[in-house]
């Protein structure tokens, strides 16, 4: 063997052994959330944090589905907080969740148009407007499903431009001014007030989201999922997502 | 490492501990394209494979990075050039500008062509009063990204075979009555020609293959601006074997244009 070819073994087997001790840490908790939560659980993680300096919690943001797809195919996880109930009873049924799902907050849908509301959107009967560029998660999305819900329940079929793959991707593209307008969440609307505005959805067209957390079966801290899960429906964390534009349920 | 003799000697035996590196290193490769293929839902597949997500997928793909290799041809080849042939002040800079988008995550890179080229952007405002033409949520915006992505590939490597092509022989055609044209047909292009395909089967590639740009800057929506990845993406969380099948497409376009071509021009690499 070469020098060349020492100093990579060398590497390698440096580098195996420093991820090995990597991922050992010890009360480390991963949380895979529903990508509309990334504030609110950001803020939920800190004062966890504080709480229990033991603990780090990981936080994994995504759509739901995307989630739900991680835990089903095997992704270590020690909680699953969704934005919809279709996404944690499928991984309720794979038998993925240790006890019951309980629902923790509450959401109801706005729709976001950039700062100034350059296209003078006024209702959800404008998503149907072909000349705007309309945005919306896409159909499988937990907010790409309740958007189309009370599209549908307005009477509207929308002219679609782009099918966002979760609800901050579709928020960027408004608060860039790239989309006329898109339906999010009232959280969304609020975590970007400044860049974005949002319109109030009357309560019969609007759909209110549902967010169900849960241990996981497959989870490597089983005992500290139990003590966040705790947090979260505890009145300090309902609080905090309160804060955040939700509701208790 | 030559410089000690006997290193060579000892070589002869394959060395046992690189030869188990290499193969995991191998194993990267194949175990999850093995884990696909188990995932495909063959008896379905001819179905799968004529819903209209797929071929609609499949076309737009095709189109957009057969258009992207194309732009890059014609204003990539001009760039490799300049940057072999004209001596200029901050040259490493421009190659570094150039090579910056094999590095960037793609998604960086959509984030940028958004500032730049949205309606809001600083060209992209001005594009749209001009021309009207607006990228974001277009085909078009899905051939810029991918051109922006793929396109280094082709410079860096004309890039490089014009450095090391000796340029006496261009010289001696001239200084032999050849026009600028004639050198450049009869001289450059033939000397230059492995490297060159190379390029632009390793631009296709990735034009085909991009995913993070171009939902970043182009959007998601079938037939429009939903490729082949943006597909599989999408179709992962409802449609698992929709997903899997798209994959499958993927693999096999992919690995025939690769294998396909090896025996001709790949070597050249």
């Amino acid at each position: 063997m070469n020098s060349a070819a020492r100093l990579l073994v060398a590497t390698f087997v440096l580098g195996a052994v420093t991820a090995c001790s990597g991922s050992s840490v010890e009360g480390e908790l991963l949380v895979s959330a529903a990508a509309s939560l990334t504030d609110a659980f950001a803020g939920m993680e800190s004062a966890f944090e504080d709480a229990n300096p033991d603990f780090d919690v990981v936080l994994n943001l995504g759509s739901s589905s995307a989630l739900r797809e991680q835990i089903l195919e095997g992704a270590p996880a020690d909680v699953f907080a969704s934005a919809n109930s279709s996404n944690m009873d499928q991984v309720a049924e794979a038998g993925e969740i240790s006890g019951e799902a309980k629902i923790f907050a509450t959401n109801s849908l706005q729709i976001a148009v950039p700062t100034g509301n350059p296209a003078e959107v006024t209702s959800l009967e404008d998503f149907a407007r072909e000349e705007l560029l309309i945005g919306l998660c896409a159909e499988d999305v937990p907010c790409g499903d309740l958007g189309r819900q009370a599209l549908a329940k307005a009477g509207v079929i929308p002219s679609i431009d782009t099918n966002e793959p979760d609800v901050r991707a579709l928020l960027t593209k408004i608060e860039a001014g790239e989309l006329d307008a898109g339906i999010t969440y009232v959280t969304d609307v609020l975590s970007a007030s400044g860049s974005v505005e949002g319109l109030e959805i009357p309560a019969e067209m609007n759909i209110v989201a549902e967010y169900p957390i849960a241990t996981l079966a497959g989870a490597p801290n089983p005992d500290a999922a139990v003590v966040w899960v705790e947090f979260v429906l505890s009145e300090k964390g309902q609080a905090i997502l309160t804060s955040y534009g939700f509701r208790s349920p | 490492m030559k410089a000690d003799g006997s290193l060579g000697q000892r070589t002869r035996r394959p060395p046992v501990l690189l030869v188990v590196l290499g193969s995991i290193g191998l194993a990267m490769f194949v175990v999850p394209f093995v884990g696909l293929l188990a995932r495909v839902p063959w008896s379905d597949l001819p179905a799968v494979l004529a819903s209209d997500v797929v071929t609609d997928a499949l076309r737009l793909s095709m189109v957009t990075s057969l258009m992207a290799t194309a732009i890059a041809v014609v204003v990539g080849i001009p760039l490799a050039w300049m940057m072999a042939r004209l001596d200029f002040r901050g040259r490493p800079l421009v190659r570094g500008l150039v090579t910056l988008p094999l590095v960037l995550p793609p998604v960086v890179g959509g984030a940028a062509l958004l500032f730049a080229l949205g309606r809001r952007g600083l060209v992209g405002e001005s594009l749209e009063q001009a021309t009207g033409l607006l990228l974001p949520f277009s085909t078009w915006g899905v051939v810029v990204a991918n051109t922006f992505v793929a396109m280094p590939f082709l410079v860096i490597t004309v890039e490089g075979a014009l450095r090391n092509l000796d340029q006496r022989y261009e010289g001696a055609a001239a200084s032999l009555g050849a026009s600028r044209w004639t050198v450049l047909r009869r001289v450059t292009l033939p000397m230059i020609g492995p490297s060159l395909v190379a390029g632009l089967v390793l631009t296709w590639a990735r034009a085909f293959g991009e995913f993070g740009a171009t939902i970043t800057f182009a959007g998601n929506l079938q037939g429009r601006t939903q490729t082949l990845p943006l597909a599989v993406f999408v179709a992962l969380e409802s449609d698992r074997d929709t997903a899997v099948a798209l994959s499958l497409v993927m693999v096999v376009v992919s690995l025939a244009v690769l294998v396909g071509l090896r025996e001709r021009w790949w070597k050249a690499l």
